[in-house]
């Protein structure tokens, strides 16, 4: 299947900024894509141009096979902007309602009612924006990103001012959304998040992609660590397909084995790795 | 598109935006029917009827509702300046225009949407405030201008033109930038036809130069001066002379190539403004 999101040799520079040089990247029907990298790496950048909010100075962005900023692109998407608002004299319900009336849904009072349901803010409908806390706006957002069902959702640090309960709320929405098959390229700095809840994860420094694949194969392999009945012994450069033989050797010298750990890094030793490179 | 005209129009609402221009506006209103009262009674009092060519109601009426539609344009400018002036860059920065761009409506239907609502409530705003002071005019002195209709809609016209620029500026610069820039601009053009009404009385072509080129630039004024000049299109003789004087920049007929000008005027600046927006990073 082609990929909802695709962008090609993507370039974009701000005067004598480059924000982004040259960045592959598709996002697949149903895949969970975490976007990673350093403050000012292009993140953001790269998914305002899938949005159509910036445009690119070189190379091409595709969203649902129609280019970014057309009208049919911006059909297939949803967005929840880092920095966004909404009218503080708007309930979330008018919120949600303005976003039907312009992505054209027909889901009604029953959409609205369940993308609310499905972010935690099942009575915040007559709820003012200026009397709801920043999570509640985040949860709203994402609530209006979703509106009309898009089939690429984009989002940007959705849970920058959630509390853990609010997270947890998110990362189960992922969940949810990816067994519905809609594809979302989620831009984070909690790599943790990222870890938990994305297949594939891209890390962007200075405008480029500098690692890309699924977290575990992101994840280094750290060496092999036995127990025996002398102690823990480490083996700092063997991989998991050398414990047989480590084993084998150790139990030949005569140590009794108690049990062998395969050490990797997490995802957040990988990543930072990759980026002080 | 209907739905971001009536985002803009709720927004003012919900702000209380209307509430304190429609308090503000009775308050005028009434202060302006205390003081057109005492207008017409008072030069009554000093020109009798029928003296010197000169008739005292035509006098008051003439006068005063031309301060009324200064009044109100400065007011229905004011009124358009506040909201226009952070519908691009303001909205932009604050992160509420992000989440509507991004939908399918296009950059073009945005801004004319938001055009629309605020140039459709600042016009009908001057088109009910001139018709009130009218109304107001005609009852305290039984005045009434020679032309009723034309005078309102040149001047919902002209709220129209600085509307757009507002919106225009709004593409460009912060709020605040563009809220004093477009102020600035509305008052030079009415103190350029101030210049071109001093340069008629002392007979100087290089300030009636000087009002032309503004009326060019920036055609609101024209459509002002041709406003007042259809309030005594049909009067003759020594009133005539006395009223062309006219409040804050004279009456004057702006002509069908002026009138033409502002209609493209219009079309132009939006066409920028468009160009501008659709190019924007955001």
């Amino acid at each position: 299947m082609p990929p909802v999101l695709a962008a090609r040799g993507l370039e974009k520079r701000y005067r004598r900024v480059q924000a982004l040089a040259g960045v592959d990247l598709e996002v697949a029907p149903g895949q969970l894509v975490g976007l990673l990298g350093p403050n000012g790496a292009g993140k953001s950048t790269l998914v305002k141009i899938a949005c159509g909010l910036v445009r690119a100075t070189g190379g091409t962005v595709e969203v649902a096979g129609a280019p970014a900023g057309s009208v049919q692109a911006r059909r297939a998407l949803g967005y929840l902007a880092e920095l966004f608002r909404f009218p503080a004299w708007m309930s979330a319900d008018e919120v949600l309602t303005l976003h039907q009336r312009l992505t054209g849904a027909t889901g009604g009072e029953a959409e609205r009612v369940e993308l609310l349901e499905l972010v935690g803010l099942p009575d915040a409908r007559r709820t003012r924006v200026a009397a709801m806390s920043k999570g509640m706006q985040q949860r709203l957002g994402i609530a209006q990103a979703l509106v009309g069902g898009p089939p690429l959702l984009l989002l940007d640090e959705p849970t920058s001012a959630l509390d853990p309960a609010g997270r947890r709320v998110v990362r189960g929405l992922l969940e949810q959304l990816r067994e519905r098959g809609t594809s979302v390229l989620l831009n984070s700095h909690l790599l943790s998040e990222v870890e938990l809840v994305c297949d594939h994860v891209v890390i962007v420094d200075r405008g480029r992609v500098v690692a890309a694949g699924t977290p575990a194969e992101l994840r280094r392999e750290g060496g092999v660590e036995v127990e025996t009945a002398n102690g823990t012994r480490r083996f700092a450069d063997a991989r998991r397909a050398d414990v047989p033989r480590l084993v084998r050797e150790l139990v030949a010298a005569g140590e009794d084995v108690y049990e062998v750990r395969v050490v990797t890094s997490t995802l957040e030793e990988a990543y930072l790795e990759v980026v002080e490179e | 598109m209907i739905a971001i005209v009536l985002y803009g129009l709720r927004e003012s609402v919900r702000r209380k935006m209307f509430a304190v221009v429609v308090v503000l506006t009775v308050a005028f209103l009434a202060l302006y029917a205390w003081g057109v009262h005492a207008a017409f009674r008072d030069t009554r009092s000093f020109v009798g009827p029928g003296e010197n060519q000169l008739d005292p109601d035509v006098l008051a009426g003439a006068i005063v509702e031309g301060l009324a539609m200064f009044a109100t344009l400065f007011l229905g400018a004011v009124l358009s300046v506040f909201l226009t002036l952070n519908v691009v860059r303001g909205d932009a920065e604050a992160g509420l225009l992000q989440p509507l761009v991004v939908r399918p409506v296009g950059r073009a239907r945005l801004l004319l949407a938001r055009f629309a609502g605020a140039a459709g409530v600042a016009a009908l705003y001057v088109l009910v405030v001139y018709f009130a002071t009218v109304g107001i005019t005609h009852w305290a002195g039984g005045w009434s201008p020679d032309r009723l209709i034309a005078p309102g809609i040149e001047l919902a016209a002209a709220v129209v033109v600085v509307s757009a620029l507002a919106l225009a500026g709004s593409v460009f610069f912060s709020p605040i930038a563009n809220g004093i820039g477009t102020l600035m601009v509305f008052g030079g053009g009415l103190l350029a036809g101030l210049l071109g009404e001093i340069g008629r009385a002392i007979h100087s072509q290089r300030l009636q130069s000087i009002a032309h080129g503004a009326w060019w630039a920036f055609p609101f004024d024209a459509l002002y001066e041709d406003a007042l000049h259809r309030l005594t299109v049909d009067t003759t003789g020594f009133a005539e002379f006395v009223l062309t004087l006219g409040p804050f920049g004279g009456s004057h007929q702006a002509g069908t190539p002026l009138i033409v000008w502002s209609a493209i005027y219009l079309g132009l600046v939006g066409a920028a403004a468009l160009v501008a927006f659709s190019v924007r990073d955001l």
